[in-house]
């Protein structure tokens, strides 16, 4: 660790780190990426380890693969809507070589793991010449492809609190295809309520591919804390939610096409999130089946 | 620069002399002359490069060849014994899983991956197995029959 970091400060911006190197190998021989330095962090000690703890949540390694994700036990039964964002992750072979500090580094708008990360309240720790540094995962993002982090730094691990009881969650991506395509739009909610059928104590909701980079949808998030929760509710913060964002239009679909289906996945993932805060999480596969929902 | 390469390929330890920017599939059909892992879309999107790298399916074309160091690596050349058929190779051909035949590998490579992954082998989880691996001609209907038939094979086989 300590050679990558003194590696990444002699070559600053001339350096691009590298991990799963399934967007860089692409990007690189395309020319888009065309760095002077490439610094190889597969074999860094220490950040390909997923650890649990019922106090200190999840903890992480920046080298641990999408598919470690998907497939950890405590992450389904735990963190749904993280297992499900890792489950609709183009496909095994490619899970099998992408980290998550990697899609996190990379800053897409569409990351898949970033919003449900983002509703589990994650931070990172960055790692640096003068030691460790956190920023929480809403911090971390300043733009496409630019993240907070600073020369000579790089993202060590990921930890996310343990969800308090009483808690649901759930990701749709929806895209054009079943499997292999990047999210038209991504949407993670979380829902924890006081007692099971008590008023809702916490709500999140973060939404993937329609803004420069993964957002939260605080006013959506705010007319729900503290209330008995419905449809009449779900669905005004499903249409807050969509007038809050402004999305581009790009090949996947225009703006408006984004903006409604905002709206759509917000109130499905409360939905869903509520279920399971009520009377427990769903299996896995039953989860997967509503997570993926591919159509024009 | 070019660098030495150390990797077990299918039993046998091979070395490469390549450059730090070679992928694990540009090494394999180029340096070592293992063609029968085919090179499609060149970008993780079809499949048609899958290979097993220490056990798990991976894009090859992905992999860059240096991280592979030391790694184990299983092709499609690595899965018959003599002329006697992989059991995943034979439900293949019995059952129509394949016409021009350019995905198989790939899709073969997943499926051996999928069988030692120890998931269960429903048909929704072969589906979500293969889902990186396209085919333009099959329709898939009779690659998930292969595989089924590969499963079955296999518990007759233990039983």
């Amino acid at each position: 660790m300590r050679q990558a970091i003194s590696m990444l400060q002699r070559y600053g911006e001339n350096a691009r780190i590298v991990a799963g190197s399934t967007d860089f190998l692409v990007r690189w021989r395309a020319g888009v990426w065309n760095p002077d330095h490439v610094i190889n962090i597969q074999r860094v000690a220490g950040l390909g380890r997923i650890t649990y703890s019922s106090r200190n949540g999840l903890r992480i390694g920046a080298l641990v693969t999408v598919r470690t994700l998907e497939q950890h036990p405590i992450v389904r039964r735990r963190y749904p809507a993280l297992a499900m964002a890792a489950a609709s992750f183009a496909g095994v072979q490619v899970r099998n070589l992408a980290t998550v500090g990697g899609n996190i580094c990379n800053a897409s708008p569409s990351g898949d793991t970033i919003p449900a990360l983002l509703v589990f309240g994650a931070e990172c720790r960055i790692a640096g010449p003068d030691g460790d540094r956190w920023v929480a995962l809403d911090q971390f993002f300043t733009g496409p492809g630019q993240t907070v982090l600073r020369n000579g730094e790089l993202l060590a691990e990921i930890r996310v609190p343990p969800p308090p009881p009483n808690t649901g969650s759930h990701y749709i991506k929806h895209s054009p295809r079943g499997a292999m395509d990047i999210a038209t739009v991504g949407v993670a909610s979380l829902v924890s309520l006081d007692g099971r059928r008590g008023p809702c104590s916490e709500a999140l909701i973060a939404l993937a591919a329609v803004a420069p980079t993964p957002v939260r949808a605080y006013s959506a998030e705010d007319i729900l804390r503290g209330q008995g929760l419905n449809q009449e509710l779900f669905q005004a913060a499903a249409d807050l939610a969509r007038d809050g964002v402004k999305p581009i239009d790009d090949i996947r679909g225009s703006a408006e096409h984004r903006k409604e289906i905002v709206g759509v996945l917000t109130r499905r993932t409360l939905e869903q999130a509520l279920n399971s805060a009520a009377t427990g999480p769903m299996t896995f596969e039953e989860q997967r089946r509503l997570t993926v929902q591919a159509a024009f | 620069m070019k660098k030495q390469l150390q990797i077990t390929v299918n039993g046998e330890l091979r070395q490469a002399l390549v450059e730090p920017y070679y992928s694990l599939l540009d090494t394999l059909r180029d340096e070592l002359h293992l063609t029968g892992t085919k090179k499609g879309c060149d970008e993780g999107d079809c499949g048609a490069c899958t290979v097993l790298l220490n056990g798990k399916p991976v894009c090859s074309c992905l992999v860059l060849a240096h991280s592979a160091h030391d790694g184990e690596v299983t092709t499609i050349e690595g899965l018959a014994n003599g002329l006697e058929l992989h059991p995943v190779q034979q439900a293949f051909v019995e059952h129509g899983g394949l016409q021009c035949g350019y995905c198989t590998p790939g899709l073969i490579l997943s499926t051996v991956g999928f069988l030692e992954s120890g998931e269960e082998p429903t048909e929704e989880n072969i589906k979500h197995a293969l889902g990186g691996n396209l085919c333009r001609c099959t329709g898939y209907s009779k690659v998930v029959e292969a595989v089924v038939a590969a499963v079955d094979s296999a518990d007759q086989g233990t039983e």
